[in-house]
């Protein structure tokens, strides 16, 4: 029996009312094609659906995207929710529609990218592989 | 406390930790189970197989929940579920996208889903099912429900892990029977044909019950439901039951929640019929001996491998491409004993 090197484990969550997946779908797919297990969750998932998912499915990264507009109520929301639940080591992106100044105030909030319309998946793969390469050596 | 005991405890991070150890299969993962063995035994294994669209998780998603909020006279269950998709052969990668139709299942504390990707290795997915499947076990949860596509012998296998098989059709898909087609009829011992509000469905009825008619399992046949593998010649354990269970045909609309109690109903007439008849425990007894019998083998090659000699075996192995030797041959030449180094 080999001993199987660990896959890295992403959730790809759809926070808030908008109806549009096309984006997080397209993102989803460029980590699978880069060797990644994506948990894909659908539409309308509230933060507290996201870390209970994250959480049983023991990712490394969530990966949020966010249309609507809400990220400055969801992205708080949801790295407390981490923080209470003893899920600081999972590395938090967002993806979507985010305005230039609203992206320090999410970086300061912890999460590690932002990424807007047009971002090449490959950095956003990068991106990931050295977060989460930095944080949970198996 | 360690996180095998803290998993004990109901601590769902640390399962969750401890099942991603498992499904790896690192040395933590294989002591964890070694301390989780003795709690396992007391869960009931629904495996739910069939083509993909179907309705499996919707399907799952129901069950789930009925068993969740069951009727005033029954106590709910804890339901524990593992989604099983294809990895992509060409990245390894995968999209897990089960949970998307189990949303009903979110913020209830008696349910852990957990999705599972394929990773390419026949004996290595069964493998790593079963533990999982021993893992949520152990720590408490009532009804396991193992979803996987069926599409060939990796899913049939694991399917085989179950006690109750529910092999899932829908009309609609084309004349053929999907479950014929993949040769997974025949561990069913309930066949769903869901999506029953669509058109065709008596259609897909009707042929499913000629095959059952023709199929008519002797008790031996179905007691081959038990196996992980094609059993070994030598691997019927003495005490074979001698009764049988005739497979039953339920419809079900997973989207609209109809047929799931009459479903329910027939698990658990499936799961009183394994135990008055004793199939449980030659299933339980198979089922742990193929297991055995598979890690044995690996343990060997294993070991053979590492007390050997490359060079020769490099040498045979060339000798073998050039149809100098057969591989009969070739195999006694390197278990020979004296003329190693
Ligand atoms: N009409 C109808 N559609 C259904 C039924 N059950 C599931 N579906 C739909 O079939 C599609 C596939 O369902 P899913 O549960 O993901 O199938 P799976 O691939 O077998 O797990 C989804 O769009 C479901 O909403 C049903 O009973 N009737
Ligand atoms: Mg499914």
């Amino acid at each position: 029996m080999s001993m199987t090197d660990r896959k890295i484990r992403v959730i790809i969550a759809k926070p808030g009312l908008d109806g549009h997946d096309r984006g997080a779908k397209v993102v989803a797919r460029a980590l699978r094609d880069a060797g990644m297990e994506v948990i894909y969750t659908g539409l309308r998932q509230t933060p507290e659906m996201i870390t209970e998912a994250a959480l049983q499915e023991d990712v490394d990264a969530i990966g949020l995207s966010i249309l609507s507009g809400a990220h400055l109520i969801i992205v708080p929301r949801l790295m407390e929710l981490l923080r209470n639940n003893g899920q600081e080591h999972i590395r938090v992106f967002v993806g979507g529609i985010i305005p230039d100044e609203d992206i320090p105030r999410l970086k300061e909030m912890g999460v590690v990218g932002v990424y807007g319309p047009g971002t090449l998946t490959d950095d956003i793969v990068n991106d990931i592989r050295r977060a989460v390469g930095s944080i949970n050596p198996i | 406390m360690d996180i095998v005991q803290e998993a004990l405890s109901g601590n769902r991070l640390a399962l969750a930790r401890l099942l991603t150890q498992i499904e790896s299969d690192t040395n933590e993962g294989r002591e964890a189970l070694t301390t989780l063995f003795p709690h396992t035994g007391r869960a009931h294994l629904i495996g739910v197989t069939g083509a993909p669209g179907t309705g499996k998780s919707t399907l799952v998603n129901r069950l789930a929940h009925y068993y969740r909020h069951p009727p005033k006279d029954q106590s709910p269950k804890r339901v524990a579920i593992v989604a099983v998709d294809p990895s992509s052969p060409f990245s390894g990668g995968a999209v897990l996208g089960d949970r998307v139709r189990m949303r009903d299942l979110a913020g209830d504390s008696g349910v852990f889903i957990r999705s599972m990707a394929s990773r390419g290795s026949l004996g290595g997915l069964a493998h790593a099912t079963a533990g999982i499947v021993q893992a949520f076990d152990a720590v408490g949860y009532d009804v396991i429900l193992i979803e996987t596509v069926g599409a060939g012998q990796a899913e049939v296998d694991i399917a085989r892990l179950a006690h109750t098989t529910l092999v899932v059709e829908a009309p609609g898909f084309g004349d053929d029977i999907q479950a014929i087609k993949a040769g997974i009829l025949e561990i069913a011992d309930i066949l769903v044909i869901n999506k029953a509000d669509r058109p065709g469905v008596e259609i897909t009825e009707k042929a499913l019950r000629g095959m059952l008619y023709l199929h008519k399992p002797t008790a031996s046949e179905l007691h081959h439901h038990g196996g992980m593998n094609a059993m070994p010649a030598n691997g019927m354990p003495d005490d074979e039951p001698v009764e049988g269970w005739q497979p039953v045909i339920q419809r079900t609309i997973a989207t609209e929640g109809e047929g799931v109690s009459e479903l329910v109903e027939h698990i658990a007439k499936h799961r009183t019929y394994l135990q008055e008849s004793g199939v449980i425990k030659y299933k339980d007894r198979v089922r742990l001996k193929t297991d055995l019998d598979v890690l044995l083998r690996e343990m060997l090659v294993a070991r053979w491998r590492n007390d050997s000699n490359e060079q020769k075996y490099q040498q045979v192995l060339k000798r073998l491409v050039e149809r100098k030797i057969s591989p009969w041959l070739a195999a006694q030449e390197l278990l020979s004993k004296g003329d190693e180094l």
